[in-house]
């Protein structure tokens, strides 16, 4: 008798949790680019990598074709080897197109921002990209200020 | 057998044989440990030493699957009913045998409506345990005690604290259920006058063993003051009336 | 001699902590035996899912949304001093995501369905309903207490879940109709920001872990409770402080795990 409501009540009391569920996965949090797994990696190295974390953007002219997949450190060249992982449809990109790090607005977070080049090849699976430009650090940049400061009034 | 709960011995190498299709009284002073006397037949607590058995069957060497068994083929009723509060009287009793047997819907109806009408309450099976009175909800416990036909019942304290209708409606049906069901009925309680009109034998226990044993006329007639004195209900005997304490004019005039 | 005293004291309570989690293992051990027969009768799985957790629903709702706002309102005032206010979705996304919606609804949900449910159970054992229904060879571990487990294991998620959403929408209130955010800012921003699984799936993990410990925690005390009014209200107690302590503990430990990496 009243087992029937009960039932009804927590068929609805499941159905919204559910549904909470799943609006906060799709709307809120960042699966749909889950879906594209399937990106080909490509990998840049830097003096220098910043801020820059894993899965960290990387953007061409603003707008994000990819994103870091992974960062280590080459014991031999002492350089910082960024992989990333660029989206299927995006893969365009000259053997000569250049990455540097960049800050998102004034103390924003730091992404891999690519220039296209003007070879006719085009970066696969695998590629490298040689022309880096590394992160800027704010006590260098300070630092040089200071110093060319320092020579000016001698 | 023997049985300690902590440091208190409550049974010390006791010995009772329970008659079949007789009533058998338990009787003896509050607190001497009747409830859980029964506690330990039906397996709930496992004596130190000793064994306790029915028909036949160790009950506490038996496997979990087979004490259960064994307890369906025994009926107990609390002392305050332990009906489930959440359903009316009519699923308490069908609760059971929902439980144990495959029986469709309309059987188990038609058996329902037997016992509760066995205890006079048929017309009450749609009330909930809350809406019951002592003595009913009792009744409906000893329905639901007798559900799956049991070959025995315990009463723990049937008739403590009832009116005197609803204490000779309860001392009837446990004597004519024992009768008519052939049942083997234990009874536990203090309350001398009903408990003795009813039983085929008494064990009357203090301190932990059995003080005497017989049936209600030997008892009657016994010659040891204690068992007197509990039969006829003095207030001063063996059981001194006055608790310890220092003699009356030493306390008064103060120290 | 007092100091020995105090000692020997000290000595007894950590045993007694120790025996009594033995005791609650060897309790929880026993219920989970009885689980496999327990799925042929869901129906009591499903009644239970009821009382704690669509009776909790109420609540949660309600004071999801008040912390949802809540957050959405300070992380306005501190963001907007550096002139980063648009991160305010980020913001109450994560936090509630990570901590404040299986936290609070743990501890919510501690202080209604827990206290019910050691209530409800004590009361059983009081009146010997517990001891009837094993006379009655109807064994109470699985009639009474797994489903309550099971139900609280499946509720907590849930209305964790819910909590988070209903937070979101309420910081989505605050911030876009109460500040001023662009509406397209705060939902991309934070579709950008928060990872499904580092941030929505630990959150997750995390209810499920604490519905698990808080429901344990209420069916063994009213188990083990004695069974007079007052044992009841101390046990009602119990039940309440300990698994919201438990709660708090638990997700330190977890956010450890879980968020140390980063």
């Amino acid at each position: 008798m009243n087992s029937k409501k009960i039932e009804i009540a927590v068929g609805l009391f499941v159905a919204l949790g559910f549904a909470a569920f799943f609006m906060l996965a799709l709307k809120v949090s960042n699966l749909i680019s889950y879906e594209s797994e399937s990106g080909y990696k490509i990998s840049a190295s830097f003096d220098n990598i910043g801020g820059l974390r894993e899965r960290s953007p990387v953007a061409v002219g603003g707008v994000r074709i990819g994103k870091v997949y992974s960062i280590e450190y080459d014991n031999e060249s002492y350089e910082a080897v960024v992989t990333m992982e660029i989206e299927p449809q995006y893969n365009r990109f000259p053997t000569d197109t250049s990455a540097g790090i960049l800050t998102a607005g004034l103390l924003g977070e730091q992404y891999i921002g690519l220039e296209p080049g003007a070879e006719e090849e085009f970066l696969t699976e695998g590629g490298k990209i040689d022309v880096t430009q590394s992160a800027i650090v704010l006590e260098e940049v300070i630092g040089q200020f200071l110093y060319s400061k320092a020579d000016e009034k001698e | 057998m023997s049985f300690s709960r902590g440091s208190r011995q409550i049974f010390n190498d006791i010995s009772l044989d329970i008659p079949r299709g007789k009533v058998t009284a338990i009787m003896g002073p509050s607190g001497t440990g009747k409830t859980t006397l029964l506690k330990l037949i039906g397996g709930q607590l496992k004596p130190d030493q000793g064994s306790v058995e029915m028909d036949g069957n160790n009950v506490h060497q038996l496997t979990r699957k087979d004490l259960y068994q064994l307890r369906k083929r025994m009926g107990m009723l609390f002392q305050s009913g332990a009906l489930l509060t959440d359903i009316n009287v009519f699923d308490n009793i069908a609760y059971p045998l929902r439980e144990h047997t495959d029986l469709d819907d309309s059987m188990i109806r038609s058996l329902v409506l037997m016992k509760l009408n066995a205890v006079g309450l048929r017309g009450a099976r749609d009330l909930m345990p809350s809406e019951l009175s002592g003595g009913m909800a009792r009744r409906v416990a000893m329905a639901r005690a007798i559900a799956l036909d049991p070959v025995m019942v315990m009463y723990d304290e049937p008739f403590t604290g009832q009116d005197p209708i609803s204490m000779g409606v309860l001392v009837n049906l446990i004597r004519s259920m024992n009768q008519s069901l052939h049942l083997s009925s234990i009874v536990v309680s203090h309350d001398v006058p009903e408990t003795m009109s009813i039983s085929d034998y008494i064990y009357l226990i203090s301190d932990g063993r059995v003080v005497t044993q017989g049936t209600p006329e030997e008892l009657k007639n016994s010659s040891d003051p204690w068992v007197q004195q509990f039969i006829e209900g003095q207030s001063d005997g063996p059981v001194p009336f006055h608790y310890a304490a220092s003699p009356v004019m030493q306390d008064l005039i103060g120290e | 001699m007092n100091v020995l005293d105090k000692l020997q004291k000290l000595g007894q309570s950590v045993i007694s902590v120790f025996s009594r989690l033995g005791q609650a293992t060897l309790f929880l051990y026993e219920i989970l035996l009885t689980i496999p027969g327990l799925l042929l009768r869901p129906s009591l799985v499903i009644k239970q899912l009821y009382t704690t957790g669509v009776q909790t629903l109420v609540i949660i709702l309600v004071a999801g949304c008040f912390v949802g706002m809540v957050l959405a309102l300070q992380a306005y005032y501190v963001l907007v001093d550096f002139g980063a206010e648009d991160s305010i979705s980020q913001m109450v996304v994560l936090t509630l995501m990570r901590e404040l919606g299986p936290v609070m609804t743990g501890l919510l949900f501690a202080g209604r369905a827990g206290s019910a449910l050691t209530a409800e159970i004590g009361l059983m054992k009081s009146t010997e309903q517990l001891s009837g229904m094993e006379m009655m060879a109807i064994d109470p571990m699985q009639r009474v207490m797994a489903p309550r487990i099971l139900a609280g294991f499946l509720a907590m998620p849930l209305l964790t879940a819910v909590f988070m959403a209903v937070g979101v929408l309420g910081g989505y209130l605050v911030a876009v109709h109460g500040v001023g955010i662009f509406e397209g800012v705060y939902w991309s921003l934070a579709q950008l920001k928060v990872d499904f699984y580092t941030d929505l799936m630990n959150g997750m993990i995390k209810s499920v872990v604490f519905g698990f410990v808080i429901v344990w925690i209420a069916v063994f005390e009213g188990y083990d409770s004695v069974p007079t009014s007052e044992g009841l209200g101390q046990a009602t107690t119990r039940t309440v402080v300990h698994s919201s302590l438990a709660v708090l503990g638990l997700d330190f430990l977890l956010t450890a795990i879980m968020f140390g990496d980063i």
